[in-house]
């Protein structure tokens, strides 16, 4: 059986040898054209005129396109279709495309971009989030409130109240392999496209509409993204876009890849957030009440900025039942890149915010943050055989399932006894103890520690997207062909569902090809998104699989007038008779058996309201908790992570190797996210940190000097596929541990609580030092 | 006027300008796609290959600078006969969307040239310069002291 096995990443013998490829690496034609765009270099302001004549005139330039010079019109957005290709008229950002270039080589495309001179009568931009409030500038006409008991009178009755805020920065995917596309055009006017996208059924649709013919007529092929991350959910549209334009307009192959910097200046980032709060709570650090305001930094175009600021939103309790809430989210429009899908989508952000109040709650009472944690869990489900419909477990009172604050009820808690086990494996009390004296001991340097949990809500919360469709071939010697319709951006989905589909077969993995993801196999294909890849197309995997198992056991059970047909390790045994695999599907194929399934899969039980903020937006929950040491230099900020201990919830495993590599990575990138990561933008709009020198993701010598990564041994509650569980996005928010630790030691310094801003960068922590000293 | 290198144990006659970058004419000219763009600026690692038996990044590196023999991830192994560096990466399943690893396998390999028993600290200090955004920091630390003990056995 090839589930639960850790096997290695189906690529990883290319990985390592340079020959896998990725959408730079493909050969083209040797008439194939680059492109680059021309960007805007102020925030805000109308187009009097663009001289083009010099850009037209450089060296191995073919054509150059503004808006105008559009065939049809041409929009990149994947929502509320307000992102022209190119500029219409107006600049909503430094460095939005405002026209384009097609050249005989990419150097020469990026030469000629720089030589337009385009006068333009600015405007003010909008920022930051006081600016947009100021100037009410949003998406959505209102904020969107939620709300669930009376948040408000239960603060005012509560016996201790705080208010706050906090604030969050943004993050840049800064996948290695920057965003590409390549279109080959076909005869009859379609189109081919090879790109680095998560959504390739969007490619589709955006290039068609682009195009003006129908989504028939334009096929998608993705194999690989050298990283993803949320960032090629939809910022690889433009790229698609303009490729297609140029092919169909030049009759040539057009291949567009961004350099680095105009990747981190065109493209849109994780949302930074400010959230204010205002608490009520008891001596034990019970939340009573509590009333969240989430201030979003969209950027200038809708792009997932709802379902982002939802996603926020379906967070803001994490782990903790909350009985009166109330939240508020405004989603700001600004002058800068559109913010969009980043690993988590909101999700950490919410997170955040209630991990903060925890800490200043823990703090206000003198209290271990760990112990104001577990006293707002929500309650753990019974195990299996108990709870259910009158099954009392002894001494337990059968009682309703807690809901969170948008009405779903909580039914797969475990984090109560996860937790517990993740403090004894870790030694938490014992450390604290040793922290607490080495702290008492030492001037300069102050440790810290923090234990957080992460609650993860699972499904794509525009519910029709939960659904996924697969292809298999079996050919006549055996062999298995796998499609679906998810991509591969290092998560090792291929490799899961190639599992899925040895399983189905009972043959070893190595018989079935993998194959890249193409939309003229598998339609209408949704984002690989949500952490959702393995859970959708694994089951679409293998409804495909088990249809043509079953076809060709009818015909053996015929054949051999027997009805014990079983496949495997790597057989077929009928009654008595043991069949190679091979011999099996020949038999079938000379039977006149079709060979060939699609397989189509749709997740049950949810619905969802978004504009109440009720329902059950989830299948079920992910859960994790982490614990992070650390010691801070109070003289410089400067700051390590000691030690990392993580106990992580991924139902029955398809592949431990895979999850835990998952799991490590989520954890570096969400404290990379919240300690070395900022994002500054100057006065004018300007983001400054566009490169490696100046925007600093985590290196080899940031992670964990030890890293103990362990998976909570329990299967999915609800039917997923083996009972396994979505892995890729929740572990992200693990790494909030670390800013909670760091806020631990600094806390250390004096009496204050240290408000700490995220990212918890040398300068931030220095502030906060201060803070604590007061 | 052209230039001569030695590429994988191949001499190639580039015509290029010798200001042309090492990285695009090993990607676009000798069509070796292994070695990857990253950031252009010699910030990412992505771009690592060996000159003279030495890590340098070949984005920064002009093509008249490029004096000794070139070795690029192609020429240390494939698919069919792994370098130990490279069965070391695949055993501990180091690559997750791999883009990176052909310049972290690139700078591991001159690494374990110059110091066939590196500690964890020689570690972070030879690889903090080669970023992994899918964060397998700690699966490169194995792999590297896994390649160590291969070659030290042989």
């Amino acid at each position: 059986m090839s589930i639960a096995r850790p096997l290695p990443h189906d690529a990883a013998p290319l990985h390592v040898t340079g020959q896998a490829r990725y959408v730079d690496d493909i050969p083209t034609p040797a008439n194939c054209l680059h492109l680059a765009f021309g960007l805007s270099r102020i925030a805000h302001g109308d187009i009097r005129s663009i001289d083009l004549s010099d850009v037209r005139a450089a060296p191995g330039v073919v054509a150059v396109l503004t808006a105008d010079d559009l065939p049809h019109e041409a929009d990149v957005s994947p929502s509320a279709h307000d992102e022209p290709l190119l500029a219409t008229g107006r600049v909503h950002y430094v460095g939005q495309p405002v026209f384009l270039v097609i050249a005989e080589s990419h150097l020469a495309a990026r030469k000629a971009a720089r030589l337009a001179r385009i006068d333009m009568a600015g405007r003010e931009p909008i920022l930051t989030i006081d600016q947009a409030l100021a100037a009410d500038s949003r998406f959505e006409g209102g904020p969107v409130i939620w709300q669930k008991g009376d948040a408000g009178k239960a603060i005012a009755a509560a016996p201790h109240r705080l208010e706050g805020t906090v604030e969050i920065g943004g993050q840049e995917h800064f996948y290695l392999e920057g965003q590409a596309a390549l279109a080959l055009p076909q005869e009859g006017g379609d189109m081919l496209m090879q790109v680095s996208s998560q959504h390739p059924t969007e490619i589709q649709h955006k290039v068609a509409h682009a195009l003006e013919v129908p989504m028939n007529a334009v096929r998608v092929e993705v194999r690989r993204m050298g990283g993803g991350f949320g960032g090629k959910e939809s910022q690889g549209n433009a790229l698609a876009v303009a490729c297609a334009v140029a092919a169909r307009l030049t009759g040539r192959p057009c291949k567009m890849r961004y350099d680095r910097d105009d990747d981190m200046l065109i493209t849109g980032k994780r949302h930074d957030f400010r959230i204010e709060y205002r608490v009520g709570f008891d001596g034990a650090g019970r939340i009573l009440g509590i009333d969240f305001r989430h201030l979003v930094r969209c950027g200038w175009s809708m792009d997932l900025s709802l379902p982002v600021a939802d996603r926020a939103m379906l967070h803001a309790d994490n782990a903790y039942h909350l009985e009166h809430v109330r939240i508020e989210s405004h989603r700001l429009r600004t002058n800068t890149q559109s913010a969009t899908a980043f690993r988590g989508f909101g999700g950490p952000q919410g997170m955040l915010g209630i991990e903060a109040v925890i800490d200043r709650i823990a703090h206000a009472l003198g209290r271990d943050p760990l112990e104001v944690r577990r006293a707002n869990f929500y309650a753990d489900a019974p195990a299996a055989g108990e709870g259910g419909s009158g099954g009392n477990g002894p001494g337990r009172e059968r009682r309703a399932a807690q809901t969170t604050p948008y009405g779903m009820a909580v039914e797969d808690g475990i984090l109560n006894a996860l937790v517990a086990r993740l403090a004894e494996r870790a030694d938490y009390a014992g450390r604290r103890r040793a922290i607490a004296a080495f702290n008492a001991e030492n001037e300069v340097l102050k440790k810290g520690i923090a234990l957080t949990p992460v609650k993860f809500g699972i499904s794509f919360t525009l519910t029709h997207l939960n659904q996924a469709g697969a292809l298999v071939h079996v050919y006549q010697d055996g062999s298995i062909h796998l499609n679906h319709g998810g991509t591969e951006m290092g998560q090792g989905l291929f490799q899961k569902v190639a599992q899925v589909a040895a399983a189905a077969f009972g043959v070893d993995v190595s018989q079935v090809k993998i194959t890249a993801t193409d939309t003229a196999k598998v339609p209408n294909t949704s984002a690989t998104a949500a952490s959702s890849g393995s859970d959708l197309n694994g089951m679409a995997v293998k409804a495909a699989c088990d249809r043509i198992r079953e076809r060709i056991a009818a015909l053996l059970r015929c054949h051999y007038q027997t009805e014990q047909v079983e496949f495997r390790d790597g057989t077929v045994r009928v009654g008595k008779e043991e069949l190679g695999f091979a011999e099996a599907v020949k038999l079938a194929y000379e039977n006149r058996v079709s060979l060939s399934a699609t397989g189509f899969y749709r997740t049950p039980k949810i619905e969802w309201d978004r504009r109440r903020g009720r329902g059950r937006p989830f299948y079920y929950f992910a859960y994790g908790a982490a614990v992070t040491e650390c010691v801070v230099d109070t003289l410089t900020g400067e700051n390590r992570i000691l030690r990392t201990d993580i106990l992580h919830d991924v139902g029955a495993s398809l592949n431990p190797a895979l999850d835990i590599g998952q799991i490590e990575g989520g954890y570096v990138q969400g404290a990379g996210w919240l300690t070395t990561e900022e994002l500054v933008w100057d006065e004018a709009g300007r983001l400054l940190t566009h490169a490696p020198s100046t925007y600093k993701i985590p290196v080899c010598s940031d992670r964990p000097r030890v890293f103990n990564v362990a998976l909570w041994e329990g299967e999915n509650r609800e039917e997923t596929i083996y009972r396994s569980k979505a892995v890729g996005e929740p572990p992200l928010m693990l790494g909030i541990s670390a800013f909670m630790a760091l806020s631990d030691a600094v806390a250390a310094c004096g009496p204050n609580h240290p408000g700490l801003r995220a990212p918890a960068t040398a300068e931030a922590v220095l502030a906060a030092v201060a803070r604590a000293r007061g | 006027m052209g230039f001569v290198i030695s590429v994988n144990g191949r001499s190639h006659e580039v015509d290029l300008p010798g200001g042309v970058p090492l990285l695009w004419v090993l990607r676009d000219e000798l069509g070796l796609v292994g070695t990857k763009y990253g950031c252009g600026v010699g910030a990412c690692g992505a771009c690592t290959v060996h000159v003279g038996g030495e890590a340098v990044r070949s984005c920064q590196m002009p093509l008249e600078e490029v004096a000794g023999p070139v070795t690029t991830i192609e020429g240390l192994g494939t698919p069919g006969t792994p370098a130990a560096i490279q069965r070391a990466w695949v055993e501990h399943q180091v690559a997750q969307c791999g883009y990176c690893q052909p310049g972290q396998i690139m700078q591991a390999a001159a690494l374990l040239g110059e110091n066939p028993a590196p500690s964890d600290a020689e570690i972070d200090a030879a690889m903090r310069g080669n970023l992994c955004r899918c964060g397998t920091y700690e699966r490169i630390r194995a792999a590297i002291h896994a390649a160590a003990r291969m070659m030290r056995e042989g």
